[in-house]
C-alpha cells in the first residue's frame, strides 16, 4: 500500500473479524474492485447499499456509479455496506468506524456518502452507518468535516421520512447526475469552499442536480395534512426534477462487474437490456418513475455480455429490465446469445418475464444452454376484475397458454406472483387465485403428460407508492391482509385434486405496514425512524431482525401530540386536493394524469402501452424533453469476435 | 415419463492436474465454499478446458482435499482438476494465478501420474501465533498437554456437538525459542508486542483435529488464556517422513506432489 493521508482501519478491524460470522464479507478484494490513491483525486465518494454485503454487492446501481466515478481521474469511489449487529457491537467497543471494503478507509473521511435505496426498509441501516462513521445523525448538526449524505435509488423519489438525516437526494438515473454532482463538489473545494457546507448545498440545490431538504419548509394544517412545501431561499427550484439518461448505448456499464469472494444473492452476469416501462401497471412505482422506455441495442448488449463474461467468469447471463421479454428485439437477442455461447455451459435467464410476452421460441433459446432456470410469471391480480383495476392486461387465457408452453417444453415448476390488498379488492378476488392455480396444474398435467409438475403461488401485500395512480389509495391493514391470505391458503388446501401440486408462499401483513408508512410518509415519520433505531431496530428487511411491535411503539412515542398516526399514513385514502409529501419532487408524471388513471382503475378501465398505441399524455416526455426509444436498432451481433472454444493453455506437442 | 438430461457432446477427461495454492493475508477469512466458487469462475476466465459432469446440472470436475478452516491462512491447499486436453502445467498455473484474486495464489501445478493424492496428505504442519500471550504460561500448557495421554475437547460440527481426543493426533507441539514477529506469509498479526509462536504437526485423523482444537486443549489442561487475535498458518501437508531406524512416522512431511513430478528428488518441506 502507498502512504496516504487517510489510513486503512484494517489493522484494527482484523482482530474483530475472527469473532464474527461470515468475516469474508468485510474484507473486500472483489475481482474488478478499484483502489485509488487518496491524495491524487479531488472528490472522494463512499457508495453505500444499506443492507448486508451479500445483498448489496450485486446491486447494479452501485456498481455502475462505482465505475463511472472511478473512471474519472479526479475522483475515487469506494463501497460500504451495512455491518451485522455482531460486528457493530465490536466496532463500538473497540472504536472502529464504519469503513469501506475497498481500502478500509473510514467513511467519515470521504467528501460524499452516497446511499442507494431500493427499499425504504434500509433506513435504520443508514442511521447505523452514519453513526458508526462518526457523522451526526441529523444533517443540521454536521459541519465542514463531515461528508455530505446523499440518497439515491427509487426510494429517493420520496425522501421526506429521512429528510432530517440526509443532506441531499438525487432523483432518477445516476450516471450523468453523479458526474455533475462531483463537478460541483470539486469546484467548491477548489475555490476554497465559499460559504462552507451550506454554500455547497446551496450550489447543489440551485443547480437542480439534487434536492436539498433543508432548503424547503413544510407547513401543516391543523388536521395534520400538509399545507405547503416551499423553498426557503431564492433561486432554489420549487420542484426538483428527475435525471434521465437518454442513450443507454453511450453508458455501457458495468464494464467490469464486481465479483465477490463471498456468496451473494445474484451470482450472474447481469445486463440491463432496457430501462423504463410503459405497460402502465398502476401499482408499479418502478414503471412509473423510470419512464420513458429506452432500449439498448442488441449490439451493445452483446458487447456488454461478452466483456462481462470474460472479466467475471460467471456461468449465467441475466437479461435485466422491468419486463425483459418486452424488448422489441428480444427474439434476436436471446437467439444471438444462445448461438454465441452454445457449448460453453453458459446459461441465459430473463428474471422478469411478462405472461403475454413469453413464447415457444424464447423458451427454446433459454433452455439451449443446458440449464433451465426457474420460470416466474406475475399476474399480480387473482381475478380478471383485479387485473383490470391494476391495468395488468393479462387474461386467464394468456396465463394458461403461457404455462402450457412452459410445461410442454420441459419446465416442471412455474412460480406465479400475486398481490393482496389491492384497491377495491374483496376476499373473492384473492380466493380466485386457488382456482387459477388449479387450472394451471390441470393444463400442465395434460400437456406434460405427467402428474409430476408443480406450481408455486407466491403472494405479498400491496403497498401504495408515491408517483403512482395508487398514491392516493388506502393500504389494507395487517390483520385484514392476514385474514384474506388465510382464506386463500384454506382454499388451496381444500382442493383434493390439485392442492398438493400447488405450493403457497406468503408474507404476513406486518412488515408491509411499516414499508407503507415509510413509503408515503412525510418528515414527521423521521422521528419514528430515529426512535426505533435508538430502540435497536436494524436490518428491517430481514424477518429475523424486523420487529413490528418496536415500530408501533416507536410511532406512538414519536407522534405523541400529533394529529396523525400509523393508520393515518397507511390505511387512509387521500383526497384529490391533498398536498402529498412528494408533490415538490418531479418524476415527470402529470398529477392530473395520475388522478385520471386512479379514477380509471376504480372504474376497471384499462389503458394501453404507449409504445404500441397513441400517447396518453402521462406528461413525462414533454416535461423532460425525452422520448420513447425502441427498436429496431439496426444493429446485429454479426461481426463480433468469435467466442473461442479452444484453450490457449494446450501443451505444445 | 422420466426427465431426460439435455443431449450434449461429452468431452472426456484426458488429463488430471494437481494444484497447490496458498490462502494469504485477509483472504484467510474466505471459506472453502468461497474458494470453490472463485476457482470455478477463474477456470472460465483462464479458459481452462475443464471436464464437466453429465446430467441436468453439469458441474466442473474438481476435487478438493482437506480444506483449511475459515480464518486459517495456508501455504499448502490442494486441488485436482480433470481437463479435456493435454495442458502445459506451468501455463495453467500462471493463468489461474492471474485469474484468482491476489491472496489466493496458485503455487504449483503438476500433471497427475499417480493415484490417490488425498491418501498422501497424511499430516499438516501449522504455525500458531499468539500475540501478547505469556511465553512461560504457553510453555507450561504445552508441557501439560504433551504429558497427558488424552485430552478430550468439544467442537460444534455439522452433526452437532462432538467430543473427541485432541492429543493423539498431535505429533509435535513446540514453543518456538525466540519470538519472530517478521515471519513471512503468516496471518498478519500486529508486530511489536511479544508473540508466542507454536509449531504444530497434526496427523490427519477422523474427526479431524484442527489447530483451534489444540488451543482449546491448552485452555483445558492449563487454563491458558488464548488471545482472540490468535492466527494460524498451515505451512505444509504431505506424507510423513518415516524414521530411518524403525519406520515409524516422524514429525515432518514431504512434498505430496513429488511422486507426480518427473525425476524429482523427494525433499522434506515444512520442518522447522
Amino acid at each position: 500500500m502507498f502512504m496516504s493521508s487517510v489510513e486503512s482501519v484494517y489493522p484494527r478491524l482484523e482482530p474483530l473479524l475472527a469473532q464474527v460470522s461470515k468475516p469474508v464479507q468485510y474484507i473486500g478484494g472483489e475481482l474488478n474492485a478499484v483502489v485509488k490513491e487518496w491524495d491524487a483525486v479531488d472528490v472522494h465518494w463512499a457508495l453505500m447499499y444499506p443492507d448486508a454485503y451479500e445483498v448489496g454487492v450485486p446491486n447494479q446501481g452501485v456498481q455502475i456509479l462505482y465505475e463511472v466515478l472511478n473512471e474519472r481521474p479526479d475522483a475515487l469511489a469506494e463501497r460500504t455496506y451495512a455491518v451485522w449487529p455482531d460486528l457493530e457491537a465490536l466496532m463500538r467497543t473497540h472504536g472502529v468506524p464504519q469503513f469501506t471494503v475497498d481500502a478500509h478507509r473510514p467513511v467519515g473521511a470521504f467528501d460524499v456518502l452516497g446511499v442507494s435505496f431500493s427499499t425504504e426498509l434500509g433506513y435504520t441501516n443508514l442511521l447505523t452507518a452514519i453513526d458508526l462513521a462518526g457523522i451526526p445523525l441529523r444533517a443540521a448538526d454536521r459541519d465542514e468535516t463531515h461528508p455530505l449524505v446523499v440518497a439515491g435509488g427509487h426510494a429517493a423519489f420520496n425522501p421526506e421520512p429521512i429528510a432530517d438525516f440526509i443532506d441531499a437526494a438525487v432523483l432518477g438515473d445516476g450516471e450523468e447526475a453523479v458526474l455533475r454532482f462531483t463537478d460541483i463538489v470539486k469546484e467548491h473545494k477548489r475555490s476554497g469552499a465559499p460559504g462552507g457546507r451550506d454554500g455547497l448545498l446551496y450550489a447543489l440545490a440551485r443547480s437542480g442536480v439534487a434536492y436539498v431538504p433543508s432548503m424547503y419548509d413544510v407547513g401543516y394544517l391543523p388536521d395534520g395534512r400538509i399545507a405547503h412545501v416551499t423553498p426557503n431561499r431564492p433561486g432554489v427550484p420549487a420542484r426538483v426534477g428527475k435525471h434521465t439518461v437518454m442513450d443507454l448505448d453511450e453508458w455501457p456499464y458495468p464494464k467490469a462487474p464486481l465479483v465477490p469472494l463471498a456468496e451473494s444473492v445474484h451470482e450472474r452476469m447481469s445486463v440491463e437490456i432496457f430501462r423504463g416501462c410503459t405497460r402502465g401497471c398502476r401499482f408499479c412505482q418502478a414503471g412509473m418513475i423510470t419512464r420513458p422506455v429506452r432500449e439498448r441495442s442488441q449490439r451493445t448488449i452483446a458487447e456488454i455480455v461478452d466483456n462481462g463474461l470474460r472479466r467475471t467468469g460467471h456461468e449465467e447471463v441475466g437479461l435485466l429490465s422491468l419486463s425483459s421479454a418486452d424488448h422489441s428485439e428480444i427474439a434476436e437477442i436471446a437467439k444471438g446469445l444462445a448461438d454465441r455461447y452454445e457449448g460453453t455451459e453458459t446459461g441465459l435467464s430473463l428474471p422478469s418475464t411478462r405472461v403475454d410476452a413469453f413464447n415457444i421460441d424464447l423458451a427454446n433459446e433459454l433452455s439451449r444452454g443446458g440449464r433451465r432456470s426457474g420460470l416466474t410469471f406475475a399476474p399480480e391480480g387473482g381475478s380478471e376484475r383485479m387485473r383490470k383495476v391494476i391495468n395488468k392486461m393479462v387474461t386467464e387465457e394468456d396465463l394458461i397458454r403461457t404455462v402450457a408452453t412452459a410445461y410442454s417444453h420441459g419446465w416442471r415448476q412455474v412460480k406465479l406472483y400475486f398481490m393482496c390488498g389491492l384497491p377495491t379488492e374483496t376476499d373473492d378476488d384473492v380466493v380466485q387465485i386457488a382456482a387459477l392455480a388449479a387450472q394451471v396444474i390441470a393444463k400442465g398435467r395434460e400437456v406434460a403428460g405427467t402428474k409430476d409438475i408443480r406450481c408455486t403461488v407466491s403472494i405479498g401485500g400491496f403497498i401504495p407508492k408515491p408517483h403512482t395512480p395508487f398514491q392516493w389509495a388506502a393500504q389494507l391493514g395487517a390483520d385484514e391482509t392476514d385474514a384474506r391470505l388465510a382464506k386463500l391458503r384454506d382454499a388451496i388446501r381444500a382442493d383434493r385434486q390439485y392442492g398438493k401440486a400447488i405450493g403457497f408462499r406468503y408474507h404476513d401483513g406486518k412488515p408491509g405496514v411499516v414499508e407503507g408508512l415509510l413509503s408515503r410518509g412525510d418528515r414527521r415519520v423521521g422521528r419514528i425512524i430515529e426512535q426505533v433505531w435508538r430502540d435497536g431496530a436494524r436490518f428491517d428487511g430481514w424477518r429475523e431482525h424486523f420487529s413490528y411491535d418496536a415500530w408501533m411503539q416507536a410511532a406512538r412515542t414519536a407522534l405523541a401530540g400529533e394529529p396523525v398516526d400509523v393508520a393515518w399514513y397507511t390505511t387512509r385514502e387521500r383526497p384529490r386536493d391533498e398536498v402529498l409529501p412528494w408533490d415538490h419532487l418531479d418524476s415527470g408524471l402529470d398529477k392530473e394524469w395520475l388522478w385520471d388513471d386512479w379514477l380509471d382503475a376504480q372504474a376497471e378501465v384499462e389503458l394501453d402501452d404507449c409504445r404500441w398505441s397513441p400517447c396518453f399524455a402521462c406528461g413525462v416526455c414533454p416535461q423532460l424533453g425525452t422520448e420513447i426509444q425502441v427498436g429496431p436498432s439496426g444493429t446485429t451481433m454479426l461481426g463480433m469476435p468469435e467466442v473461442r472454444r479452444d484453450s490457449p493453455l494446450v501443451a505444445q506437442q | 415419463m422420466s426427465r431426460q438430461a439435455p443431449e450434449r457432446p461429452h468431452q472426456p477427461t484426458v488429463q488430471r492436474l494437481r494444484l497447490r495454492y496458498a490462502r494469504r493475508g485477509r483472504l484467510r477469512f474466505s471459506s472453502h465454499r468461497d474458494f470453490q466458487r472463485a476457482l470455478e469462475r477463474a477456470l472460465r476466465r483462464a479458459e481452462v478446458p475443464v471436464a464437466f459432469s453429465q446430467g441436468f446440472n453439469p458441474r466442473p470436475r474438481v476435487s478438493y482435499a482437506n480444506a483449511a478452516a475459515t480464518g486459517v491462512a495456508s501455504e499448502a491447499e490442494y486441488v485436482e482438476l480433470s481437463v479435456t486436453a493435454v495442458l502445459d502445467p506451468e501455463r495453467v498455473r500462471a493463468a489461474l494465478d492471474a485469474a484468482l484474486p491476489p491472496g489466493l495464489d496458485v503455487l504449483d501445478v503438476v500433471a497427475a501420474r499417480t493415484p490417490d493424492l488425498v491418501g498422501r496428505l497424511e499430516a499438516s504442519v501449522y504455525e500458531v501465533r499468539l500475540p501478547g500471550a505469556d511465553a512461560g504460561a504457553v510453555a507450561a500448557a504445552v508441557e501439560a498437554f504433551l504429558a497427558a495421554p488424552e485430552v478430550e475437547v468439544e467442537r460444534l460440527t455439522k452433526n452437532g456437538m462432538r467430543r473427541f481426543d485432541a492429543r493423539a493426533a498431535v505429533l509435535r507441539l513446540e514453543l518456538r525459542a525466540t519470538p519472530d514477529p517478521g515471519a513471512e506469509g503468516a496471518g498478519s498479526g500486529p508486530s511489536g508486542p511479544p508473540c508466542a509462536i507454536l509449531d504444530l504437526v497434526v496427523r490427519h485423523v477422523t474427526p479431524v483435529v484442527r489447530p483451534d482444537d489444540v488451543l482449546a486443549a491448552l485452555r483445558q489442561v492449563a487454563s491458558l488464556e488464548v488471545p482472540v487475535t490468535a492466527s494460524v498458518t498451515r505451512w505444509a501437508q504431505g506424507p510423513l517422513v518415516p524414521d530411518p531406524t524403525d519406520g515409524t512416522p516422524r514429525d515432518a512431511v514431504t512434498d505430496p506432489l513429488a511422486p507426480d513430478r518427473d525425476g524429482d528428488g523427494v525433499g522434506a518441506v515444512g520442518t522447522a
